[in-house]
């Protein structure tokens, strides 16, 4: 079998373990709704506002579906030698994570529709202006929080670890990110922060597809942040990448 | 394969860890078609060995051939061609046995029926039950299956009944017997002699990174050491004497009771078991290198 095919039966595997947790997978396609309805009803339909939180909840759920998720499940599969026994096997280790981070990448996107549907269906925010921006930005945000979110698990220590090292990091970001509120009303000094990180430019790529229509141009140094930050996460999900838990043996 | 070449060869194998050796100048081989067992106590360095020969771990010196591939430089046709059973490795907690057999399967160019690997480890009853759901002894038959699905032709078992139970320790026997029986080349790690007894062709008594005796288990126990006689004297006070040869010693002591016209009570006449040359062997050898060993296979762990 080539390793595009491994990739996808790998794949396929990874899409039916998440399912074969139904309440897991449930919750975590509940909590932008769950979002967007309670600021929805805070809102009360505050036009300018919602135009605000849509894209940033948006932009949070690629986040929580790549960073948050694969931080803790590679953290979880080397603490329990998953990965040293995938190692022994003749599976290439390029088509094993490709499976993983494939299931990660289509949580987000199918967080993107369920926000996208609920933006026109409830808040009247109409369809996005512009589809590709949108399939761009999303991939993107992919790529870059996926690719930091297998680097970061390196750091933790082990899996019940997990949690707390992943909310540290996404909680902090998503308030100074301007997901609920205009990121330039906040001071400049965390302003200047947040521009530093990427999830900032992935919030204002998804602003641009679904609120005000801006193109690639307007995006460019949104697009270069997102590089930058995608290729350091790369360089060092390789680097330190361990196959076995720091506690075995 | 079958051109005369061992299986696994080794030849000075060195491992060292922070400047720690482990592994201090290992020689074996191991013949295709046979069991071979490195027995010792924890932190000898079979583990350490067995994860050079997988693959896992580099080498620090020495030549490594296994199936004629050097595992440093992990050829995935090597890895195609071998199964290994790791000391202690998780699974998918919500993937069902026969699901799991068979994507492993797929991982192989040439595997085994799914059905028949499961029926081989026992595992029929089980086979829609979800992993998290097994028990111990379930999830390491589970471990073998696995291990077995790509029809390897060398089998990697690291202590692979270590936390059993009698009963579950038997039945993993009879399937490492099957192994051999199917024609498979197994290397076996483990620290219970009587297991290296049962299954093993040719066993090696591994010590603080080295080999300290190496051979059948049946020639290990009655080469190294000599017979032991025991018995009860006239004041029926037990005595035992090791001895080369028992003959002239029980013709002394069978003449001694006829002439006394009491019977010889309590006699018997013992050849040593490999228990007696491992605890000899490994009882010579200080524990304090072995505490050492344990703490270096730890710290290679956290890099």
């Amino acid at each position: 079998m080539g390793d595009m095919a491994l990739a996808w039966r790998q794949y396929r595997l990874e899409r039916r373990m998440f399912w074969r947790n139904p309440t897991a997978a449930f919750f975590s396609f509940v909590l932008p709704l769950i979002f967007l309805v309670l600021f929805g009803a805070l809102l009360s339909g505050d036009r300018e506002n919602l135009e605000i939180i849509v894209p940033g909840i948006a932009g949070l759920s690629v986040m929580a579906t790549t960073f948050n998720a694969l931080a803790s499940q590679m953290t979880f599969l080397r603490d329990q030698g998953v990965l040293k026994r995938m190692r022994g096997t003749p599976l290439p280790a390029n088509a094993y994570l490709a499976g993983i981070i494939g299931n990660a990448a289509t949580n987000a996107f199918v967080q993107i529709i369920i926000v996208v549907l609920a933006g026109r269906l409830a808040f009247d925010l109409g369809w996005p202006k512009d589809w590709l921006v949108l399939v761009v930005f999303t991939l993107l945000g992919v790529a870059c929080f996926a690719s930091i979110g297998v680097a970061f698990s390196h750091v933790i220590p082990n899996f019940e670890a997990s949690a707390a090292y992943t909310n540290i990091v996404f909680l902090p970001l998503i308030f100074i990110s301007g997901v609920f509120y205009d990121v330039n009303d906040v001071p400049a000094f965390l302003h200047d922060i947040a521009n530093a990180l990427p999830l900032v430019h992935v919030i204002d790529g998804l602003s641009a597809a679904l609120v005000t229509g801006a193109d690639f141009g307007d995006l460019a140094s949104d697009l270069g942040a997102l590089a930058v930050w995608t290729a350091a996460g790369i360089f060092f999900a390789v680097r330190g990448f361990s196959w076995s838990g720091s506690r075995e043996e | 394969m079958s051109d005369g070449a061992p299986a696994i060869l080794v030849r000075d194998l060195r491992k060292s860890y922070d400047g720690h050796e482990a592994v201090r100048g290992l020689d074996f081989e191991v013949a295709h078609g046979e069991v071979f067992g490195l027995l010792g106590p924890n932190g000898a360095g079979k583990t350490t060995t067995v994860e050079i020969l997988e693959g896992f771990r580099e080498r620090t010196s020495g030549i490594v051939s296994v199936l004629g591939f050097d595992p440093g430089e992990r050829p995935r046709e090597l890895r195609e061609r071998i199964g290994i059973v790791l000391q202690s490795c998780g699974i998918y907690r919500h993937i069902r046995v026969a699901e799991a057999v068979r994507h492993f399967a797929g991982l192989y160019p040439a595997p085994r029926d799914p059905d028949e690997v499961i029926a081989i480890v026992g595992l029929d009853a089980k086979r829609d039950a979800l992993a998290r759901t097994l028990s111990g002894g379930q999830l390491r038959r589970l471990d073998l299956a696995l291990a077995l699905v790509g029809d390897p032709e060398l089998v990697f078992l690291d202590e692979p009944t270590t936390g059993f139970d009698p009963a579950a320790r038997r039945s993993a026997w009879e399937t490492i017997r099957r192994l051999q029986e199917l024609g498979k080349t197994v290397l076996l790690t483990t620290h219970y002699l009587d297991e290296a007894q049962a299954l093993c062709d040719r066993v090696a008594i591994v010590k603080d990174g080295r080999i300290l005796a190496e051979g059948p288990p049946a020639e290990l126990g009655s080469t190294a050491a000599r017979y032991r006689v025991t018995w009860s004297d006239e004041h029926g006070e037990p005595q035992s004497r090791e001895v080369d040869d028992p003959t002239a010693l029980l013709h002394q002591l069978t003449s001694a009771a006829l002439a006394r016209g009491k019977p010889l009570s309590d006699l018997s006449v013992t050849r040593p078991t490999l228990e007696d040359v491992y605890l000899d062997l490994t009882a010579q050898a200080g524990d304090a290198a072995e505490q050492g060993e344990n703490a270096a296979e730890q710290a290679e762990e956290v890099r």
